[in-house]
């Protein structure tokens, strides 16, 4: 009578049951679902955190939103007109200031930017400090060819050298995209996005613009749980591995399926706006009031940014 | 494809955001004529679903993974104006909270993949499904092409953008201030990877969602010529007339104008301009008698002649068209026969506004006509 259990074959080998473990997705290569999952709970980690920080007494954080939008802004448009790598690199020390000022602790504040800076401006800057790609004085040869190198209809040069031109083109790069970057996680992290937003109007953004945005930034955390649900539902599911080619299959018919989820619902929030009295055009409720101190701070990064470009037009 | 800040000049960032207004505005008109107030939600929704939808990754052979934009099957199923306001709200929120983009380049971010993308991959689509039954495989794979060409015309836009910069922006001692690679370097180094296999992802990915819908939820594929169909049934007659009514009190500007229409010229004015009247042209002129040959009363057409210069009678063919301004030839204005001709010019105007009026109600119900049948919003 005793029943007969036996392991299966495919369960003994070894990879093919890995995902059945925990650390699966660090040992080997993560599965797309996995790698997706993982994507959506850092993503909606990530804004609880800056609402956090947000909500944190500081000096950003204090600032009347439109001031501080219209102040960091400016700083963003006056890096984008630089041309000296050192002044950027003065606005990037004034970046960590403001974010110090701001109870923002340095080191996140330099590693969120700086763990994005390699992988774009980096990658992008590399080749262009080679002469193959500009032209350029020599700063250090590291290949002679020994003649000219042609490859097909291309010519190399006669040696391969790291030019000092492509060198301040590739610092000015990183610099400028990191201030850049700097200055606009200043901005999302000490602002609650719901006055972010608002604060929008001041640039004469129409009021349905804001209130789509709102909308929207409300709608991804459902949609993203709605997806993260599918993606555990099937993983949950599942015993072994798939094979991409499945999840290729699953992953363009989780799509669609989502497609057809956020448009009942976009149907059932638009019955239920209409039931509330709306009417097409939003109201949208004001409560910023501006103090002394926000606008000394806006002159001081007015006068600051004023600084920079005038001392780069003379450097320069 | 998103363009970090820093990248750009701000002259080329100011310059895409002096092209991407323009068209958020003429989209947003769009969509609230064909949506009015259903718009927003299904725009924010539309949009939070983009944002999620370039979240996923995509396993590709060789075991590394993807992205997708998503942004033609979006378009398929909300219309195109609704989609470039969705994709844009995305990608703003997108460089705002995520760090994904750059605040000064989300004009030409949005232009490139928000504009761009959206109405290449639509029209493409359109063009190829057009007659296409609603099961025919020719509609996902016109799905597929047209996530292909939406991609590449948008990544081909971008790597203009940045080649520009090193071609334009660089330091007295010829060092780059922005993007360092000229057009030569940066379109093949874009384009190469998304005409192979960012295109190839975005077209895969966009057909098999295409499949998949058709079998499970085919009504949400015929979505947006519903949302078309109804808002063509909703037809407002008011800015017609308002516009018709503009039109009149125009009419008699035309009588100001000096000179013949270009390439309205009658026989007269041809063997004026070059000499002599072609031999084809002298045998068919004449043929045709307008109703108020030269927009004048038959009777009072010496006087007409006499004062609005050398028109002649027999080039009128056009002038049922042509009919609310300045479509006549006339010499500098005498205003005895301006007084004489108005009625009769004011005349032909009403005539021809009613007849063009009553041909474009016409084709408009011809063509409109046919999907009235089924008046759903999705």
């Amino acid at each position: 009578m005793a029943e007969q259990i036996s392991t299966p074959a495919w369960m003994n080998e070894p990879g093919k049951s890995d995902s059945l473990s925990m650390s699966a997705g660090r040992s080997r290569r993560e599965s797309a679902v996995q790698k997706t999952i993982m994507g959506m709970s850092e993503a909606i980690r990530e804004s609880v955190f800056s609402e956090r920080i947000a909500a944190r007494p500081g000096l950003l954080q204090e600032t009347d939103p439109r001031i501080k939008t219209i102040g960091l802004l400016g700083l963003l448009i006056a890096t984008s007109f630089l041309h000296t790598w050192y002044i950027v690199l003065a606005i990037y020390g004034l970046t960590l200031m403001m974010a110090f000022a701001s109870r923002i602790s340095l080191g996140f504040f330099i590693k969120r930017v700086w763990l994005f800076v390699p992988i774009f401006a980096g990658i992008i800057a590399l080749p262009s400090l080679f002469n193959i790609f500009r032209p350029g004085d020599p700063l250090l040869t590291i290949w002679e060819f020994g003649g000219e190198l042609t490859l097909g209809p291309w010519s190399l040069g006669t040696s391969l050298a790291v030019t000092h031109q492509g060198l301040k083109g590739a610092v000015l790069l990183i610099l400028r995209v990191a201030t850049s970057v700097s200055l606009a996680v200043l901005w999302a992290l000490t602002t609650h996005w719901a006055d972010l937003l608002k604060a929008l109007r001041v640039f004469l953004v129409p009021r349905i613009f804001v209130l789509v945005l709102s909308m929207t930034y409300r709608y991804i955390f459902l949609i993203l749980g709605l997806a993260a649900d599918m993606f555990t539902a099937r993983t949950s599911r599942m015993v072994g591995s798939s094979s991409p080619r499945e999840d290729r299959r699953f992953v363009a018919s989780s799509m669609a399926t989502l497609l057809g989820k956020s448009h009942v619902l976009s149907e059932d929030v638009y019955s239920a706006m209409i039931s509330r009295g709306y009417t097409g055009e939003p109201v949208i409720l004001h409560r910023f009031r501006t103090v002394a101190g926000d606008w000394l701070w806006l002159v001081a990064v007015i006068l600051l940014g004023v600084a920079a470009l005038g001392s780069d037009r003379l450097i320069g | 494809m998103h363009i970090p800040d820093g990248y750009l000049s701000p002259q080329t960032a100011g310059g895409m955001w002096a092209l991407v207004i323009p068209a958020w505005y003429w989209a947003g008109h769009r969509v609230k004529s064909t949506l009015s107030s259903r718009q927003a939600p299904l725009v924010a929704i539309g949009a939070a679903f983009t944002f999620v939808i370039m979240m996923f990754n995509i396993p590709l052979p060789g075991g590394t993974t993807g992205h997708a934009v998503g942004g033609t099957i979006i378009t398929i199923i909300i219309g195109p104006w609704a989609a470039v306001i969705a994709i844009s709200v995305a990608i703003v929120i997108q460089a705002v909270f995520f760090g994904d983009g750059g605040i000064l380049a989300i004009g030409a971010n949005c232009f490139n993949i928000g504009f761009i993308l959206p109405i290449t991959g639509y029209f493409t689509y359109k063009l190829l499904a057009r007659g296409a039954a609603p099961k025919s495989p020719r509609r996902w794979v016109a799905a597929g092409i047209g996530a292909w060409v939406g991609l590449n015309a948008a990544a081909f836009l971008t790597s203009v953008e940045f080649g520009l910069q090193g071609e334009l922006f660089n330091a007295a001692d010829g060092s780059a201030l922005y993007s360092p690679y000229g057009l030569a370097t940066a379109i093949p180094a874009m384009m190469i990877p998304h005409l192979l296999i960012v295109g190839a992802i975005e077209a895969v990915m966009t057909s098999m969602i295409y499949v998949f819908l058709m079998k499970t939820n085919a009504s949400l594929l015929e979505n947006y010529a519903g949302v078309k169909a109804a808002a063509a049934g909703g037809f407002k007659l008011k800015p017609l007339i308002v516009g018709i009514l503009l039109l009149l009190v125009c009419t008699p500007l035309g009588l100001l104008a000096t000179g013949t229409a270009w390439g309205e010229w009658g026989t007269k004015d041809i063997s004026r301009e070059i000499g002599y009247v072609p031999e084809g042209m002298a045998s068919l002129a004449g043929r045709w008698q307008g109703l108020l040959p030269d927009y004048a009363f038959p009777e009072s057409e010496e006087v007409a002649a006499a004062g609005m210069g050398g028109a002649s009678g027999e080039e009128s063919g056009g002038s049922l068209v042509a009919e609310e301004n300045a479509a006549e030839s006339r010499d500098p204005v005498s205003f005895d026969g301006m007084r004489e001709s108005t009625p009769a010019y004011v005349v032909s105007g009403i005539l021809g506004l009613i007849l063009v009026t009553g041909v474009a109600l016409m084709a408009m119900r011809m063509l409109t006509g046919r999907s009235r049948g089924k008046e759903h919003l999705g």
